[in-house]
């Protein structure tokens, strides 16, 4: 069977087709055999220690940031300022909450469950993300990453959709898509793709969660129709267009243009160093090769995991500008050439990539 | 026919760790608690079969290292998403500074 080239190919990614089947036929959707650095146990049993301090710390600023420029723009509304304090609240729910959705899903960013449990149902909420749904799909990822057929949250598929990649800067499909499917699930139902991962037992938490979600947006509307202002909105939901622009820069560092259906992460993930703002908004995600070999330590460890690590790797990118220097040809030679892919090298002494496949992602078919 | 395995040292599992532990073709993992209780289960995650001697141990909880499912050490009792099923304990005893398990 020939390889699945152009547009064609974009089905393959589909989790109800027939690839995450031939990928688990190739023992590529095992998810009990990845590449770890050898790290003495004690000094991991250190990192993968859990706190409650920083991750309260962290969030006790960005709720007092948001409520802080809330209070502003509302009482700057009319003024010029209002928009800058509106974008700064923007920027930190649309892109500030992702992460700490995703920090909290792992269970790692306090060490008390509830605090967790309760930071995740909010930043699920805020990043329009049912909590259950996305729980599983991102189990789903760090299992399956960037393996054609099984990983939903391959955000640059070869050929990449670039309209779609470009609008979501705004959320433009993100922000309907998730309207609609919290609608669905409202109805009690799961869309096609979410069938295949989330556990029946587990179904009644998504529509239960949904029907929540809307009396929220629906409560949010009806202050928009009564106050004849578009402040609720600007609040509540607006930021998932108007503030999410930075996340997709920071996200799309992750695995963009990376191998495919390989089982190491330093095959299909980066590193990228960022300063000081960039990690507070984005939770430390930058140490993303580590994040995935080692999901277990906190992100406020992540720094010195790094360093412990970073002799296995391939020398991180100093900044996102030098990452999208490399990401952007890489995704743009994708479009003609799917079977182009950045396989970075590693540093002399580290652990050889082990990976049978390439990278090149060309299973039967695709 | 179950029986009590020597497992490993007493000495060779920190306070508040796990080990693993194979026998005739099966993984186990020992625990030993903050307060120097030993326990034994299934050496697999009931999720994706990841290995639990590579997790955390907190208190009487042990933390899968690939999804951060979470088990209760002596019940077994799966208690975080993405683990729903439970793990198989096992007795253990400690003499003579040897752990025993009964499988």
């Amino acid at each position: 069977m020939t390889a699945v080239m152009g547009r064609e190919r974009l089905k393959c990614y589909s989790l109800t087709g027939e690839q995450g089947e031939r990928a688990v036929s190739l023992g590529l959707a095992d998810g009990s055999e990845w590449f770890r650095s050898d790290i003495e146990r004690k000094r991991m049993k250190d990192l993968m220690r859990r706190s409650d301090f920083p991750a309260v710390r962290d969030t006790l600023l960005w709720f007092g940031l948001m409520g802080a420029f809330a209070a502003a723009g509302i009482a700057l509304w009319r003024s010029w300022l209002a928009f800058v304090c509106f974008a700064i609240y923007g920027l930190l729910y649309g892109s500030g909450a992702d992460s700490r959705w995703h920090e909290c899903g792992h269970g790692t960013a306090f060490k008390n469950p509830r605090l967790n449990d309760a930071t995740y149902a909010i930043a699920s909420f805020m990043d329009m993300r049912d909590p259950t749904v996305w729980r599983w799909s991102h189990t789903r990822h760090h299992t399956d990453t960037l393996i054609v057929g099984r990983d939903r949250e391959i955000a640059v598929m070869r050929p990449a959709r670039l309209a779609r990649l470009l609008v979501n800067f705004f959320g433009l499909v993100d922000f309907p898509l998730s309207l609609w499917t919290m609608l669905v699930h409202a109805s009690g139902r799961l869309m096609p793709d979410e069938r295949t991962f989330v556990p029946a037992q587990e179904r009644h938490r998504v529509f239960r969660t949904a029907r929540v979600w809307c009396v929220i947006y629906g409560l949010t509307i009806a202050a928009i129709v009564v106050t004849h202002s578009v402040v609720p909105f600007l609040l509540i939901g607006g930021p998932r267009i108007y503030g999410v622009y930075l996340l997709q820069v920071y996200a799309l560092t992750q695995h963009a243009g990376m191998g495919e259906n390989v089982l190491d992460h330093r095959l299909n993930t980066r590193t990228v160093y960022m300063g000081h703002v960039n990690r507070f908004i984005y939770m430390n995600m930058n140490y993303h090769i580590e994040h995935h070999m080692f999901p277990m330590v906190p992100y406020h460890r992540l720094a010195e995991l790094h360093e412990q690590v970073k002799h296995d790797m391939p020398e991180a990118y100093p900044s996102l500008w030098a990452a999208y220097k490399e990401i952007i040809p890489a995704v743009l030679r994708q479009l003609t050439d799917q079977t182009y892919y950045i396989r970075r090298e590693l540093p002399p002494g580290a652990a050889p990539y082990g990976d049978a496949a390439d990278g090149r992602a060309m299973l039967e078919g695709c | 026919m179950p029986t009590w395995v020597a497992a490993c040292v007493a000495e060779d599992v920190d306070k508040e760790d796990v080990i693993g532990f194979r026998h005739e073709d099966r993984d186990y993992a020992i625990y030993r608690t903050a307060d120097g209780e030993f326990f034994a289960t299934d050496g697999h995650c009931s999720h994706e079969r990841t290995l639990l001697c590579d997790g955390l141990v907190m208190g009487h909880v042990i933390e899968c290292p690939k999804h951060n499912g979470r088990f209760d050490i002596p019940t077994g009792k799966a208690i975080r998403a993405p683990v729903l099923k439970d793990i198989q304990t096992f007795p253990t005893k400690v003499e003579d500074g040897s752990v025993f398990v009964f499988v």
